[in-house]
C-alpha cells in the first residue's frame, strides 16, 4: 500500500478535474459550433449528451451490438435529433431575438428531457468501461482507464475539428457563415444548410461526450441541465466563439471543481467554478480568449 | 444695422465652443486619428470632410464620448470632457445624430423627441412610481417642449406615428429634432443628407441653417459637397486620420493638398 | 404614444375582488382562491421581470434567487430571532436590493449571452447556499414554523384573507410599474432596449437605469418570497432553484413580455397549468409543458398578450 501524500492527492484531483473538464470542453465545443454559425446558444446541448449515453445503453447493452457498431450508430442517431431540433424548433421562429431563441431551446430541452424520461424512466444507467475498470497507478494517483479515453477523445475531437474547419471546403464555408452570413450567402454558400450541419456536428460531439462519460458517472434523463450549464460556463469563460477558449474554459472549470471539492468543500463543488466564472466576467467581460471587437460585431 | 451690432457682440464674446488638442485614437495597432488639433467657434457651422475612411465618424465618436481618445484633450465650453461618458457629455449640451439612422423604432415620433428631453427634468424612481403631482407636471412640460420641436422640424402632424414608419428623409429630420431636444450648444450631425433626394436635402439644409440662427453651433460631417459649400462657415479636411486643411470654403476648395487627397483617393 | 388603458385594469381587479365569493358557489373551483394566492405571488415577480426583460431588454435567470432571499430572510429572522414579520419582510427587501446592486453593477455591463450566464451562475450559487448552510436555512429539509401574518391584531389566517393581502400587493405593484412605464424612466428603458448608443447620446445613463430596474425586480421578487414563506409557513430550497427562474422566464414569454399584461397572464397560466390542469397528463406533464412553450415561441412571438394585436391586424387587412 502506497502512502498517500498531499502531492499525490493533488495529482489525483488534477487528473479527475481534467477528465471532467474534458467533458465540459466537449459540451462547450458543441455550444460554440452552433453559436458561431447562428449566434444561438442551444440550451438543449446537454440533452445531446444525455441522449448519447442513453441511446448507447440501448444499442450496446440491451441490443448487444459490439462497441464499434453501437458507438457510430448512437452518434448518427443523435445527429438526427440535432437536425430535427433545427428543423422543428429553431428554423420556424419568425422573429428571432436572443430571448426567443433562448426560450425556444430551453423549451426543446424540456421536451427532450420529458421524452427521455418516458422512454428510459428515472433510473440511472451504467455502461461498461471501454477497456475495463482496473485502475492504473500513476505516481501514486489512481487513474480509471476510462479517464484516458475521455481525455483522448477530447484531443481527437480537437484535431478533427481543426482539420475540418481549416482544410475542408465545407468547414471553410461554415467559418465564412460565422464571420459574415450576408457575404457568405452572396458567394453562394447555402447558409441554411450550414446551420443544419452545425446542429448535426454539435449533436455528434455531444453524443460522443455522453457515450464516453457514462461508464464513469452513469447517465440519467435529467443530467442535461447541469451539463449544459457547465459547458455554457466553459464557453463563456473561454470567450464565446473561440475554440481554444472553449477547451481551456472546460478544463479550467473541471479542474477548479475537482480541487474545490477535494480541498475546500464538496458541498460547494458546483459553486466554485461559477464564482471563478463570475469573477472573470466582471474583470474581462468577453472571457479569457474572447475579443471585445468580435463580440461587438455579434448581434447577441 | 441690427445684424452688424449682433456681429460685433459675437465678435467681442468670440469664444471657441469646442477645442480639440493633440487627440489621437488607436484601435489595436491601427491609428484612426493622428494628432488632431482644431477649434470650433461658437455659433458657426463647421464641416468636416474627407474621403471614406478618413476618420470623420471616429472623430465624432471620440468627441461625443463613445470612444475615449487614446491621447489628448477635448474641451467643451472650456471644460475637459475627454474622460466623460457619452451620456454625461450629452447632458452638458453636446448632442449628435448618427450616420445610419438610430431612432428608437419601438416608439412614436413624439416619444423619440421626449427621450431627447430626458436630461431636462429629474425624477426619482419612487416619485414616478407613486405618480406624485410634480411628476405629472414635469411630464406635461416636456411633452409641450417636444411638440414645439416637432413643429420646428415640421413633423407635428405625425407625432403619434411609429418612428420607423416615416420615410428616410423624415427619419433624418426626426433624429435632428431628437438631438435638439437635449438643448445642445453644439450639435454634431453625421451625414444628415446621405440617402436623401433633392427636395429632402433642401429641407434638411434649411433646417440646419435655422438651427444655426437659433444660436446652436453645428459640426457637420457630410459627403454632399454642394451642401457643405452652401452651409459651412468653415471646413476642415481629414485624410488617413490627419487634418490636411482648414479654413473658409473657398480657401479649402482650392487647396492643392485637398484636391490631391480627393483625386488620389478615387483609385 | 404608449398608453395602458385603465378600463381593463379596473375590470380585472373587480373580478379579482369578487372571485373568492364566486368560487365559494362553484364547487369545482372551490379551491381556486388558494391557487390564486400562488398566482399572485408569481405575478409580483413577473411584473418586475417584465419591466427588466420586456421593456429594458435585459435578461435575468436569477429571479428565483431573490425570491428565495426574501423567503429565507423572513423565515430565518422570524423563526430564529423572533422578529416582527413585517420588519423581516422589509429587511429581506433591503438585502435583496443590496445584493442586486452588488451583482447587477458588474453584470449589467455584460451583454446578451454573457449576462444570461452571469445571472444563471449567481442564481445557482445562491441556491447552493440555501442548501448547504444547514444551520441557518435548515438545508434541503427546509424550515418549518414560519409564523403567519397579522396586522393590528387582524390575523391573515384563512386562504381568503391571505388572498386579499397578496392581491393588494399585486395591485400596488402593477399600478406602480405602469406609472414607471408611462414616464421618463419608462421611455429611457425602452430607449435602452432599442439602441443603447442612441440612448446614451440622448443623455440616458444606461447602467444606472439598468441597475435601478434590476433592483426593483429583485425587491418585488423578495416581497413575493416573504409572502410565500408566511403563507405556507414552510420553505425549502427547491422552491427557489434554477428551474423556477426558468419557469418565471417562461411565464413572461408565454404571456408576452412587451406588455405588462403579459406578466399577469403568464403567471396565471403557468400556475394553473402546473398546479392543476397538467396533472391530468401525469408523467407526460413535462412534455406537454415543453411543447406548449415551443409552440407559443414559434407561433406567438409576442405571447398571449399579443393576440389582440394580431386580431386587430386581421381586421385592418
Amino acid at each position: 500500500m502506497e502512502k498517500i501524500t498531499f502531492a499525490t492527492q493533488l495529482l489525483q484531483y488534477l487528473i479527475t478535474g481534467l477528465t471532467i473538464g474534458s467533458i465540459y470542453a466537449m459540451v462547450a465545443l458543441g455550444f460554440i459550433i452552433i453559436y458561431n454559425v447562428t449566434e444561438i446558444i442551444n440550451f438543449a446541448q446537454g440533452e445531446f449528451v444525455v441522449l448519447g449515453g442513453l441511446v448507447m445503453v440501448v444499442f450496446h447493452v440491451s441490443a448487444g451490438l459490439p462497441l464499434v457498431i453501437a458507438f457510430p450508430a448512437t452518434v448518427v442517431l443523435v445527429m438526427l435529433v440535432g437536425i430535427l431540433l433545427d428543423r422543428l424548433a429553431i428554423r420556424p421562429i419568425r422573429k428571432p431575438s436572443v430571448l426567443t431563441l433562448i426560450i425556444a431551446t430551453i423549451a426543446a430541452s424540456i421536451l427532450m428531457k420529458g421524452v427521455a424520461m418516458v422512454i428510459w424512466g428515472k433510473d440511472p444507467f451504467d455502461l461498461q468501461a471501454f477497456s475495463g475498470r482496473d485502475p492504473i497507478s500513476f505516481f501514486g494517483a489512481i487513474i480509471q482507464p476510462q479517464y484516458l479515453w475521455v481525455i483522448g477523445f477530447l484531443i481527437l475531437i480537437t484535431i478533427s475539428l481543426s482539420i475540418f474547419f481549416n482544410s475542408t471546403i465545407i468547414g471553410k464555408a461554415m467559418r465564412a457563415c460565422a464571420d459574415n452570413p450576408d457575404a457568405a450567402s452572396l458567394v453562394g454558400i447555402d447558409t441554411k444548410k450550414m446551420i443544419l450541419l452545425s446542429f448535426a456536428l454539435s449533436a455528434a460531439i455531444g453524443a460522443i461526450a455522453g457515450i464516453i462519460v457514462t461508464p464513469i458517472s452513469l447517465m440519467e434523463y435529467d443530467r442535461g441541465v447541469s451539463l449544459a450549464i457547465k459547458g455554457f460556463g466553459a464557453a463563456i469563460l473561454g470567450g464565446l466563439g473561440s475554440f481554444p477558449g472553449a477547451i481551456l474554459g472546460g478544463l479550467i472549470m473541471g479542474t477548479i471543481e475537482s480541487f474545490g471539492a477535494g480541498l475546500i468543500s464538496s458541498a460547494y463543488k458546483d459553486a466554485f467554478a461559477l464564482i471563478v466564472l463570475l469573477a472573470v466576467l466582471f474583470f474581462k467581460p468577453s472571457g479569457l480568449l474572447g475579443s471585445v471587437e468580435i463580440s461587438k460585431m455579434k448581434r447577441f | 444695422m441690427v445684424q452688424e451690432l449682433k456681429f460685433q457682440v459675437r465678435e467681442s464674446l468670440e469664444k471657441n465652443i469646442l477645442e480639440v488638442e493633440q487627440v489621437a485614437m488607436a484601435f489595436g495597432g491601427l491609428m484612426a486619428l493622428i494628432n488632431q488639433n482644431f477649434r470650433v467657434k461658437k455659433g458657426i457651422i463647421k464641416a468636416i470632410i474627407g474621403p471614406n475612411g478618413a476618420g470623420k465618424t471616429t472623430l465624432f465618436n471620440v468627441i461625443t464620448g463613445f470612444f475615449p481618445p487614446t491621447e489628448g484633450t477635448i474641451r467643451f465650453k472650456g471644460q475637459a470632457i475627454e474622460h466623460l461618458k457619452a451620456h454625461d457629455i450629452a447632458s452638458r449640451g453636446l448632442s449628435r445624430t448618427f450616420q445610419t439612422v438610430e431612432l428608437f423604432d419601438n416608439m412614436t415620433v413624439l416619444e423619440n423627441v421626449m427621450v431627447g428631453c430626458h436630461t431636462r427634468i429629474r425624477s426619482s424612481f419612487l416619485a414616478t412610481g407613486f405618480k406624485l403631482p410634480q411628476v405629472k407636471r414635469k411630464e406635461n412640460k416636456i411633452k409641450e417642449k417636444a411638440m414645439d420641436i416637432l413643429e420646428f422640424i415640421n413633423l407635428k402632424d405625425k407625432f403619434n406615428e411609429p418612428a420607423d414608419s416615416l420615410p428616410l428623409g423624415e427619419q433624418k429630420l426626426l433624429e435632428i429634432g431628437r438631438g435638439l431636444a437635449t438643448q445642445p450648444d453644439l450639435l454634431c450631425l453625421d451625414e444628415p443628407v446621405a440617402g436623401l433626394n433633392e427636395t429632402e436635402t433642401q429641407v434638411a439644409s434649411s433646417l440646419i441653417r435655422l438651427i444655426r440662427e437659433k444660436g446652436i453651433t453645428v459640426l457637420l460631417v457630410e459627403h454632399d459637397m454642394k451642401v457643405v459649400m452652401d452651409l459651412s462657415d468653415e471646413i476642415m479636411v481629414l485624410n488617413y486620420g490627419e487634418k490636411i486643411a482648414e479654413g473658409p470654403p473657398e480657401q479649402v476648395q482650392n487647396d492643392p493638398k485637398v484636391i490631391e487627397a480627393y483625386l488620389g483617393g478615387e483609385d | 404614444m404608449l398608453r395602458i388603458s385603465k378600463l381593463p385594469i379596473a375590470i380585472f381587479f373587480a373580478i379579482i375582488i369578487c372571485f373568492p365569493w364566486i368560487a365559494k358557489h362553484i364547487p369545482a373551483i372551490g379551491h381556486y382562491p388558494d391557487l390564486m394566492v400562488f398566482a399572485g405571488i408569481y405575478c409580483l415577480i413577473t411584473i418586475g421581470l417584465s419591466l427588466l426583460m420586456g421593456y429594458a431588454g435585459q435578461i435575468s435567470l436569477c429571479q428565483a434567487a431573490f425570491y428565495g432571499i426574501g423567503a429565507y430572510a423572513s423565515g430565518i429572522l422570524t423563526v430564529r430571532y423572533g422578529m416582527n414579520p413585517w420588519l423581516c419582510m422589509l429587511i429581506g427587501m433591503g438585502i435583496s436590493a443590496l445584493v442586486a446592486l452588488l451583482v447587477g453593477a458588474p453584470s449589467l455591463k455584460l451583454k446578451g449571452h454573457y449576462l444570461a450566464m452571469a445571472t444563471l451562475a449567481f442564481g445557482i450559487i445562491v441556491f447552493i447556499i440555501f442548501n448547504e448552510e444547514v444551520e441557518l436555512t435548515g438545508g434541503p429539509d427546509g424550515m418549518r414554523g414560519i409564523p403567519g401574518l397579522s396586522l393590528f391584531g387582524f390575523q391573515f389566517d384563512s386562504v381568503n384573507k391571505y388572498y386579499y393581502l397578496v392581491w393588494a400587493f399585486v395591485f400596488a405593484a402593477f399600478i406602480f410599474t405602469i406609472n414607471i412605464i408611462q414616464s421618463r424612466t419608462g421611455r429611457a428603458l425602452r430607449a435602452i432596449h432599442s439602441s443603447e448608443t442612441a440612448a446614451s447620446a440622448m443623455g440616458v445613463n444606461i447602467s444606472r437605469f439598468k441597475i435601478i430596474v434590476f433592483i426593483y425586480g429583485a425587491v418585488l421578487a423578495s416581497l413575493a418570497g416573504s409572502l410565500y414563506a408566511h403563507y405556507l409557513n414552510f420553505i425549502n430550497p427547491s422552491t427557489f432553484d434554477l428551474f423556477v427562474s426558468i419557469k418565471l422566464l417562461i411565464m413572461i414569454a408565454l404571456g408576452g413580455m412587451h406588455q405588462i399584461w403579459g406578466a399577469i397572464i403568464g403567471a396565471f397560466l403557468i400556475t394553473f397549468l402546473s398546479y392543476e390542469w397538467l396533472h391530468f397528463f401525469g408523467e407526460f406533464e413535462i412534455i406537454v409543458y415543453g411543447g406548449i412553450l415551443l409552440l407559443v415561441t414559434i407561433f406567438l412571438p409576442d405571447g398571449l398578450a399579443g393576440i389582440p394585436g394580431i386580431i386587430k391586424g386581421w381586421f385592418r387587412n
